[in-house]
């Protein structure tokens, strides 16, 4: 009972310190500190959001475009990544010129797995974009995270694929982070 | 001037429009009723984009596709034959399929079940015998198929308009230039495949704004587009100092805007001094492998040509469709203020995983919504919308005047319109083309041209 009690502890401790770091993650990306956001990214990262089909029923398993050979809305590594921080960060980025209002909202927070020093974490996310005067975006969707212990910035995102519940997309671009 | 906004019976546009001077009212970009002509006089008959025949390689396959703000069905049948349907049942007007694509054997209607063969034609109908009395004339309501249809090289184009001229006859001078945009890079015809899905985004602007100045505007590459180039960002990553052009020797050439005023196509590109095809230009650099691809498949396009004058523009096919450069896009009108951006990605249908992996990534992290690139176009597209809507802001013209009067011609490309390369002559010939389509009353008065 004593090691079940004492397992379960360290699983809601783990599972915590994970809730916060996606929280620390939200707010750097909302208070737009972007170059610090940069930092909790893994070098061989893979950034994957892909587009969603409308498919029969039975056929669930081709509703998300494959990384492998079809296209997404976005398939990249940290290379990209930080040349999308490095744009924002010119001033001259028309479409976050000025930036816009960006509020990350992150919930359902579940530990799928542990595996050495890797998490595979669930989660759901709700990305409110409000821009120049009247704009508003809403991208709603899934995160399923890998997070690799880090000296130190804690973790580092090693794997991110959000499923973004849209088809057609409703924004004209994206140029927010998931 | 004239702000007076035309009613539907009279469909003079001339004075909205005038290109000699370069002066275009904002009416054309923001009129409702403009707008309304528009979906009947220019998409109701010109010959439009509907896809790839890679998207539907098997009998049985369908693609969603879209003509204007309509709704269409890509089918291969069973026979293998290539339609294009209006997505609509003929009964009640439900959508006939609503998956995005796959492979059927019929299209049933989810609201009373009329169901349609691959090749349109209506086979079910519940209770023909005892509601019906077998007296419904099946073979008088199958689905809505276009007037024409045309498969020109891989690509599938179709009007709704049966007295549109043949596809070849529509494209003119430029069809040798729509050939090359599917053509494989070692110059084999319809050399290409399809990546899937669609990209398809909404664009809050007039379909014009992207439609009229893609590949027509390279004015505003320097300023649009310099936060991705001061961030360093092309196929060659830095390893190029951020320029997005490839490093090799080029020949002789002049970059130039070509125009055929006449049809309302458009590109840009080179105009260069000899015949034949160049020497391959590195643009792959920091995926190993790619160049020795691409290199290899340049000198086979150099044999295929050797001797031959090409020039090197891909561009626009009025009015909604710009080809060429791994990369098709479609501007489809969703009212008038909202565009409905489609986005398709091609690459050699014989390449390696290499390359298309390489090709296919960097399409996403160039173009469309998510594009680095791309993304910054969408946000001066959308603005200069509602910054054209309102009562004062219309009175005042658009600038079309760059490049007026400076318009040449060359003998190695006849027929073509050329200009200097950051000019907008080639958003003139689209809005020349546009006009005669407003006012024509028929086909008869669009072709042939009058010279």
């Amino acid at each position: 009972m004593a090691v079940d009690t004492q397992a379960a502890l360290e699983q809601l401790l783990l599972l915590h310190e994970i809730e916060r770091f996606l929280y620390r993650e939200a707010e750097l990306l909302d208070e737009r500190r972007f170059s610090e956001w940069i930092e909790l990214i893994a070098d061989d990262i893979h950034y994957h959001v892909p587009q969603r089909r409308n498919v029969k029923f039975g056929e669930q398993a081709r509703e998300n475009s494959d990384p492998e050979s079809e296209i997404s809305w976005f398939d990249e590594g940290k290379a990209t990544l930080a040349g999308r921080v490095r744009q924002i960060n010119t001033g001259l980025h028309w479409a976050e010129e000025p930036l816009s209002r960006v509020c990350h909202m992150v919930s359902n927070v579940e530990l799928l797995a542990v595996e050495g020093d890797e998490v595979k974490v669930k989660s759901r996310f709700l990305v409110y974009r409000n821009r120049l005067q009247d704009e508003v975006d809403l991208f709603v969707g899934k995160r399923e995270d890998t997070l690799r212990r880090d000296a130190e910035t804690g973790w580092k995102i090693a794997k991110r694929t959000v499923i973004l519940d849209q088809n057609v997309l409703l924004a004209k671009n994206i140029t927010v982070f998931f | 001037m004239v702000e007076i906004v035309p009613s539907r019976n009279d469909r003079s546009l001339r004075s909205l429009v005038d290109l000699e001077h370069g002066l275009v009212s904002r009416e054309i970009y923001v009129n409702e009723e403009i707008y309304q002509q528009e979906l009947e006089q220019v998409f109701g008959r010109a010959w439009l984009f509907i896809g790839h025949e890679s998207q539907i390689p098997n009998p049985g396959d369908f693609v969603q596709s879209r003509m204007g703000e309509e709704h269409v069905l890509l089918v291969r049948d069973r026979k293998n034959q290539i339609h294009v349907f209006l997505n609509t049942c003929r009964h009640r007007g439900m959508k006939v399929c609503r998956y995005d694509d796959g492979n059927t054997l019929l299209f049933t209607c989810t609201f009373h079940g009329w169901s349609y063969d691959t090749d349109g034609r209506l086979v079910g109908v519940p209770n023909f015998d005892n509601a019906y009395h077998r007296e419904l004339d099946k073979s008088a309501w199958g689905l809505h198929e276009v007037a024409q249809m045309t498969n020109y090289y891989g690509s599938i184009w179709a009007t709704w308009d049966p007295k549109a001229p043949r596809f070849e006859d529509y494209l003119g001078v430029w069809g040798p230039s729509v050939r090359r945009s599917f053509e494989g890079s070692d110059g084999s015809d319809n050399g290409l495949e399809l990546f899937n899905p669609v990209q398809k985004w909404r664009l809050p602007t007039n379909w014009k704004f992207p439609g009229f100045s893609f590949l027509g505007d390279h004015a505003h590459g320097a300023t649009t587009h310099r936060s991705t180039t001061v961030a360093a960002y092309g196929p060659q990553g830095e390893a190029n100092g951020g320029d997005r052009h490839g490093m090799g020797e080029r020949w002789p050439s002049t970059e130039e805007e070509f125009a055929v005023p006449e049809l309302g196509h458009s590109g840009h590109g080179r105009l260069y001094e000899k015949p034949g095809v160049g020497p391959y230009v590195n643009t792959w650099q920091t995926v190993p492998g790619v160049d020795d691809y691409y290199r290899e498949m340049h000198a086979k396009k150099a044999q295929k040509y050797d001797g031959q004058y090409l020039h090197g523009a891909s561009g626009c096919v009025f009015p909604n469709v710009i080809c060429g450069g791994t990369r098709i896009l479609v501007w489809h009108p969703q009212g008038v203020g909202m565009t409905e951006s489609w986005r398709l990605y091609t690459v050699d249908r014989g390449a390696p995983k290499l390359v298309k992996d390489a090709v296919r990534r960097y399409a996403m992290r160039y173009c469309g919504p998510g594009g680095m690139t791309e993304a910054d176009d969408m946000e001066n597209w959308n603005y200069a919308y509602p910054a054209s809507l309102g009562m004062m802001a219309r009175r005042l013209p658009y600038n079309f005047q760059n490049g007026v009067g400076h318009a040449h011609t060359d003998d190695r490309v006849p027929g073509i319109t050329l200009n200097y390369r950051i000019g907008e002559e080639n958003q003139r010939a689209r809005l020349k083309r546009w006009v005669e389509f407003m006012e024509a009353g028929s086909w008869d008065e669009l072709f042939p041209v009058k010279k």
